[in-house]
Order: C-alpha cells, then structure tokens, then sequence
C-alpha cells in the first residue's frame, strides 16, 4: 500500500494539524494563570465548566484507537464487538454517583490524583503506591495504543517509497504534542478537544448517512454483515449462547474500571464543581452515539467489500466511500483524537510520579515550582516511552499490555470507588487484596493466552478483571474483619464525612 | 431511594436475553442494536430526573 501518496488527503490533514499545533501553543495563555503550579499545568486549575469539560472529557475517554478497534472488532466478530455500547451506557449512572465525591474530597484536600486521596483516606503510603504503579502501568500502554491509531492513518495516505514513513510522521507529531503539553499543559487538550470532537463528529454524520446510502441502505448492511459470518462460519450480528455472559461482565468491569484511570481522572478533577460532573453524566452519552454508529462501520466495510482487515477497515472504508480532500479531513479527526487522549494520559502519568513517587521517595519539600517541572519533564519521557515502544517493540505486546491494564486498573475499586463512600476496610487489607487481584488477573488472563475471558467451571465465561475483583474484595473483606478484632485504623483518615459532599447546598 | 434510578440502565444492559433478538425491527436495525441505541437517551433522561430531585 505504501506505493501511492495521496498528496491531497496528506494537504488537508497537514493544514488540521498545523491548526492545533498553533492552538496547543496559545492555550498555555488560555485562562492565563501561573503555570508553575500543578494544579494549573496538570489539572487547568480545576475551573473547567460544565461546556469545556464535555468536550475535555469527550475527547478524553472516546480515542482514536476507540475509533479503529471497535469496528475493526466489529468486522471481525460482529454483536459481540458491540459491548462498547452497554458499557458507555452504564459508565455514567456510576460516574454521576461516584465521582463527584472524588471530586469533592480532592478539591477541599487539594489532591490531584487517585493515590492522594489514598494516601489521606488510609494513611498508607504502601496502599498509595500500590494505586499509583497502577495507573502508571495501565496507562503507558493505552499512550503506545494512540499512536498505533495515528500509524494506520498516515498508513492509509501512504508514503511512496519513504522507507519508515510512518515512524518519521509519528516521531515528528509525538515531537510537536510533547512540546505544547510540555508548555501549556492540561489546557492545551483541552482547547484542542472542541477542534478534535467537531471533526469527529462531521466524520461521522458523513459516514452513517453516506456510505449506507451507497450500500442500500442500513437493512442492506446489516443483511451482507450476516451472510459473511455465516459463510466464514464465525461471528454473527447477534450474540450466541454462551456469549451473553462474557459480554455483559466485560461491559460492566470496563465501565468500573473506566473512571480509575488516570486520564479519566485527571480530565474529571479539573472539572469546576461537582455539579459539572453531574451535568456531564446527563451529557457526556451523547458521544456513545457516536461511538455506536462508529461501530457499525465494521459492519458497513464488510458490506462495502474494503480490502483490508483489522486495524486497517476503517482507514479503507474512509478512503473508499469519499472524495480524497474528505478522507484527509476524517484522518486528521482520527490523528486529533490520538493527540487529546495522548496528552491527556502523560500528564495524568505525570501527576501521578510526581505527586507518589517523587515527592514521598525523591523530594519531601518541593516547591511548586519544582514540582510542576517534575511532572512537565515526566510527561516528555513517558510520550517518548510510548513512541519507542511503538517503534522497537511488536504491535501484539501493546494491545495485551493495554488488556491487562484493564484488569489491573479495576483492583483499585475497592480502596477507591468504596473507600469514597466508607472507610470501612483496613488499609492492609486492601494492598493484600490489591496484590491478590492483580497477581490472579494476570495470571488467569496469561493461561488463556492473554484473553479478557475466562471459563469458569459451573458459571461460564467471565471477564477476568471481575473474577480478580472478587477475589480482592474476598480477601480485603476477611482480612479486615480479622484485624478489626482489636482496634480499628480509622484514626489515620484525614477526611472527615462532610468532605466528600457539596460545599453550598446544590445550587450553582 | 431516588437513586434506584440509575440502577435501570444496569438492569436493562445486562440482562442481555433482554434484546438479544433480531425482531422487531426498525429502520433495518435489528432489535439488538436499536435497543441498545434507544437506552443511551433513556439512560441519559433517567440521571438527569435524579440530578433534577436532588437539586430541589
């Protein structure tokens, strides 16, 4: 395919990026404040609204490589592929009774990352850093995935007889991305998320009324994507028996586990108030449409006939259905959509070494100052951690790391999303069931050769975060109960009740 | 009790014998995915109800 450049679709994509480029450098004087302070670089200083924040968080949770797997998966396994949709929709119930408690007790304690409130809530640094290594792993992956999004993109438009085209095109866009997050931090996402989100979601309006159009019609596709699963003899575009099990507890761990990452996290403290998170939760569903109807692009590229498979059906079905000029636009949407996750991940990373590595281990007395050029160098290396192993490493090892990092990332619900609602469970308790989850994740996951599903006896197919979780809260549970027999550790909690509620009463 | 609310959209995905089917149709939408499609307003509507009550 690297035969052809198509000097068009490169034109447009290149005038896009040139765009957000020139905005990721002016937003560090966006809402201008002293950007040497890591409330300002890392979380905009928390003053997004209820607008700023749907975009941020829009852009933040729904990425490019959301918009290159989930059809890609689609295409190759048909219904089950869909569980993104159950998922979305019940991720935001949960994020309307949970997170605005987080959001809450961090503002009043100043926190910026889900290891701070560990750290006040339980007192233990060990806890601390067991739920910071954990979002540091879980995340470094999902930054490698972004790029592989960006990759088939510059794929698709093709680089003649460059040798590494796409290494060139990715080094110098992770270039320009590290240097304006570098200067202008959370705020240069943040402004490039209302650019990147229009786009994606001209994109789609385009693909879902155009190209069923062309095929006759969504009947149409629905018809041609049922008749290739029965002929390849796999798949189908509804679930199976024995399907239903696996893709309602992949839906609902993923959707647990969604809001502890970092980035999710980081996108939702800079939120203004509680209340902005609610009005998102009410709102923020509007993306899962779009991210629907991008899933039914698997669908359309079957019926459409696109030569290409895996990550490559949505770049093909892009180029196949419209004028050369449009696909640059959809691709620059794509590359956007890789860039605002991008940036978004490193500086939650970032916050996160800074915040439990740094200053507990390194430098007790950092000053501001230090402080948020601690994290600003720290997210140029992990960006740069990403693109080299992008580069150097097979694209297989990302995509299993980023698997386990789901897993890995729901065994903090227990100190977290309970410990925001109950300060109930010992500290100890928790890092053992923390380690006992994590350990059985992995391991269950790696003896089915690193799948998200395992078959258990007398139940059926499960997602192996939830069997982990379980076992984590088993244990947390029994230990704590132990150990409570003599006295409790509740006087290590710097929190008090009324933390974790509205300051006025909820009027805004 | 209001919140019992948001436990809704977890019933109603979850229990996948639900809309696992392909009638009725709508729109050449198999049941699944139109019911999928119609819950995330539904879901939307149902926190915005909650968000309502509790800001009164």
């Amino acid at each position: 395919m690297n035969g052809d450049i198509h000097w068009t679709a490169w034109a447009v994509f290149a005038v896009f990026f040139a765009l957000v480029t020139v905005l990721g450098f002016v937003a560090s004087r966006w809402r201008a404040a002293d950007l040497s302070h890591l409330h300002e670089w890392g979380l905009g200083g928390r003053r997004f609204g209820t607008f700023v924040t749907w975009f941020l968080l829009g852009g933040d949770l729904y990425t490019a490589y959301t918009v290159i797997a989930v059809p890609a998966l689609v295409s190759a396994v048909g219904a089950f592929g869909f569980f993104a949709m159950p998922y979305t929709i019940i991720a935001y119930p949960f994020v309307f009774a949970v997170m605005p408690r987080l959001w809450n007790v961090c503002h009043r304690h100043n926190y910026l990352t889900l290891a701070d409130f560990t750290e006040g809530r339980y007192g233990n640094h060990w806890l601390a850093l067991a739920v910071a290594v954990t979002g540091v792993l879980a995340t470094m992956p999902y930054i490698a995935l972004q790029l592989i999004g960006m990759q088939v993109v510059f794929h698709e438009m093709g680089f003649g007889s460059v040798h590494n085209g796409s290494e060139i095109a990715l080094a110098v866009a992770f270039v320009i991305l590290a240097l304006y997050t570098y200067t202008s931090g959370l705020r240069a996402p943040a402004l490039i998320a209302f650019v990147k989100d229009a786009m994606i979601y001209i994109f789609v309006l385009a693909a879902i009324v155009l190209i069923p159009l062309k095929l006759g019609g969504y009947g149409a596709v629905f018809d041609a994507a049922e008749k290739a699963f029965s002929t390849r003899g796999s798949g189908g575009i509804l679930l199976h028996s024995g399907q239903a099990m696996p893709f309602a507890t992949l839906a609902l761990g993923s959707a647990f586990a969604l809001f502890l990452y970092p980035h999710a996290v980081t996108g939702t403290l800079a939120a203004s108030s509680g209340n902005t998170i609610r009005r998102n939760a009410i709102l923020l569903p509007i993306y899962s449409v779009a991210l629907g109807l991008i899933a039914l692009m698997g669908y359309m590229a079957i019926a459409a006939h696109v030569p290409a498979s895996g990550n490559h059906v949505v770049p093909a079905l892009i180029m196949r259905s419209f004028p050369e000029w449009f696909s640059g636009f959809c691709f620059a949407a794509i590359a956007l959509g890789a860039l605002v996750p991008a940036a978004i991940m490193s500086i939650g990373a970032a916050n996160l070494v800074t915040r439990n590595f740094w200053r507990p281990y390194v430098n007790r007395n950092m000053t501001p100052k230090q402080e948020s050029t601690v994290a600003k160098v720290t997210s140029l290396i992990i960006k740069f951690g990403a693109l080299v192993f992008v580069v150097f490493l097979p694209l297989k090892f990302a995509i299993n790391l980023q698997l386990l990092g789901g897993i890995w990332m729901l065994q903090v619900f227990p100190t977290v999303v309970l410990g925001l609602f109950a300060r109930w469970f010992r500290s100890t308790a928790l890092l053992a069931g923390w380690a006992l989850g994590m350990l059985l994740g992995t391991a269950l996951s790696w003896s089915v050769g690193v799948k998200p599903i395992y078959a258990l006896p007398g139940i059926g197919s499960v997602y192996i975060g939830l069997i982990a979780l379980f076992a984590n809260l088993v244990l947390a549970s029994i230990l704590t109960l132990i150990m409570n027999r003599g006295n409790s550790d509740a006087d290590a909690d710097q929190t008090a009740a009324t933390d974790y509620e509205d300051a006025v009463p909820a009027r805004s | 009790m209001r919140r019992i609310l948001l436990l809704i959209p977890f019933v109603a995905t979850l229990i996948v014998p639900l809309y696992n089917w392909q009638t009725p149709m709508l729109w050449g939408f198999p049941f699944f995915y139109w019911y999928l499609f119609a819950l995330i307003p539904i879901a939307s509507l149902l926190t915005w109800i909650v968000y309502r009550i509790e800001r009164s």
